[in-house]
């Protein structure tokens, strides 16, 4: 059974959250995640949760009572957008440490200076190497979902790693949209009851968390860590299975749009894939070979489908929404192209950096992006369009 | 400090240490540079130093020091410094 609601991105969340009952949630509020604390704490101002709620004085303080709350073996969570996630940078990578599955619904908000509270990927991108698992939602159906999700990857006992699951800012987070909502007892049957191991607050099997580590062992803890991601690229694949039996919905790493015959294709996070479904309805009418591909979960990095999809394409185009400030093209772009380099058929392959602090991406100008791969398909690449800027003015 | 360290597969994860007590087996007192020489004849068991110690290395027994933890001792000296006695000598290693 399930039934169909009018929701926000940000509601959303803050439904998935309520059907989780999570045992503590401490947070912040913070623009464009607002909406998902006040919701929360809706629910538990009306008895609708057993959630312990902490309203702490700032992220700082909201991961690491999660931490805390985590080690003491329950469920925790708690959920962001950029300076916030930047406040709370150094609890980040404590919690992946610990091996702490915290689940945190990210906003996803241009980080400061100058201040702005659009979208952009600067700040999940920023964590991108703190251990964490993260996927992108292209819509607040997939928010919901994928919450749910994200706590049984979370505490799969082979990963034990914590999980962001970032939305665009405003795009999706206030935007309204049709989304299917299962009965909280199918939820919370999915999700399972949490007990943690070597807890804290297990008092005939004390433990220590957070010891020193110096050069004789922390290198092998890190190295646990980089397991758990592998192991995640093998289990996930198993728990989308187990949410597709009752959903109907296939979560995979990514997701192909009409890209069976395409010969051009843009890879993109987020809201913008759907934008890109749009345009690609529009351009196949037109009788062009276009397609689009999304990736869903960055951590892990799911490669050998990145790069098993896009060998087949003549030419594709990497939408970055965050700019690393390398010189040589945002974090999507380079994690995709190095995955070719394996592949005996690598299409051309160019990054547009774009929509940076909320700005638009129109269908004009991914109409663009795929006339400019139309050109390269046939010419080879043309290294003035190597790495470019989506919709800044001259 | 020459014992077999254990590989990545075979320690708990996320740096947890799942034994109580086990900071006693981590031996800190080849980090020395000074170390603590107490006087047996000048000292009154008044146990500031044992106190003091940050890392409880003053061995006691029956309300008397009996002796001096090398293992653990760091060297740093707070046992020499609180002294009402003056009995503590720190010397070079």
């Amino acid at each position: 059974m399930s039934k169909i609601l009018a929701l926000t991105g940000d509601q959303a969340a803050a439904e998935a959250m309520r059907q989780i009952n999570p045992d503590v949630v401490a947070a912040y509020p913070i623009t464009p995640q607002t909406e998902i604390v006040m919701n929360f704490a809706q629910f538990v101002a009306d008895g609708r949760v057993d959630t312990e709620m902490i309203p702490v004085e700032s992220e700082h303080s909201a991961m690491s009572a999660c931490v805390g709350a985590s080690a003491s073996g329950v469920r925790a969570m708690t959920a962001t957008s950029a300076n916030g996630l930047a406040l709370m940078w150094e609890v980040v990578y404590i919690a992946a440490s610990n091996r702490l599955p915290i689940v945190m619904p990210v906003v996803n908000r241009a980080l400061s200076a100058p201040i702005n509270i659009h979208c952009d990927h600067s700040d999940s991108m920023g964590a991108r190497d703190a251990g964490w698992i993260q996927v992108y939602c292209e819509n607040p159906q997939e928010v919901y979902d994928l919450i749910i999700m994200a706590i049984r990857i979370a505490e799969h006992k082979d990963i034990l790693l914590p999980v962001m699951v970032c939305q665009d800012g405003f795009i999706i987070s206030h935007g309204v949209e049709r989304v299917r909502i299962y009965e909280d007892r199918m939820v919370r049957n999915f999700v399972g009851e949490y007990r943690g191991q070597n807890v804290l607050l297990d008092m005939d099997n004390p433990v220590t968390y957070g010891p020193l580590d110096l050069q004789d062992y922390y290198f092998e803890h890190k190295r646990q860590q980089s397991l758990a991601v592998s192991n995640a690229r093998v289990l996930i694949p198993d728990i989308v299975k187990e949410y597709e039996k009752i959903s109907g919905k296939n979560y995979g790493f990514i997701e192909e749009y009409k890209t069976e015959d395409a010969e051009l294709a843009v890879v993109s996070l987020g809201s913008t894939a759907g934008t890109a479904k749009a345009l690609v309805d529009i351009l196949r009418e037109q009788g062009r070979k276009v397609g689009s591909v999304k990736i869903r979960f960055f951590r892990p990095f799911p490669a050998e489908e990145i790069a098993q999809c896009l060998s087949k394409f003549k030419a594709i185009a990497v939408l970055d929404r965050s700019e690393s400030f390398s010189s040589h093209g945002g974090p999507l772009f380079n994690e995709v192209r190095s995955v070719l380099l394996e592949s005996e058929k690598r299409p051309v392959i160019i990054n547009y950096i774009y929509g940076l602090g909320g700005r638009d991406i129109g269908m004009e100008q991914l109409e663009s992006v795929f006339n400019d791969l139309k050109e390269m398909a046939e010419k080879g690449l043309n290294k003035d369009k190597f790495i470019n800027y989506l919709g800044v003015r001259e | 400090m020459t014992e077999k360290k254990k590989g990545w597969k075979e320690i708990p994860i996320g740096g947890k240490i799942t034994e109580a007590g086990s900071a006693v087996k981590y031996k800190t007192g080849d980090w020395r540079t000074f170390k603590p020489v107490r006087n047996e004849e000048k000292c009154n068991n008044c146990l500031f130093c044992w106190i003091y110690c940050p890392d409880s290395s003053i061995f006691v027994k029956d309300g008397k020091v009996t002796g001096i933890d090398y293992d653990h001792c760091k060297g740093c000296g707070i046992c020499a410094r609180v002294c009402p006695k003056k009995c503590i000598d720190m010397e070079k290693e």
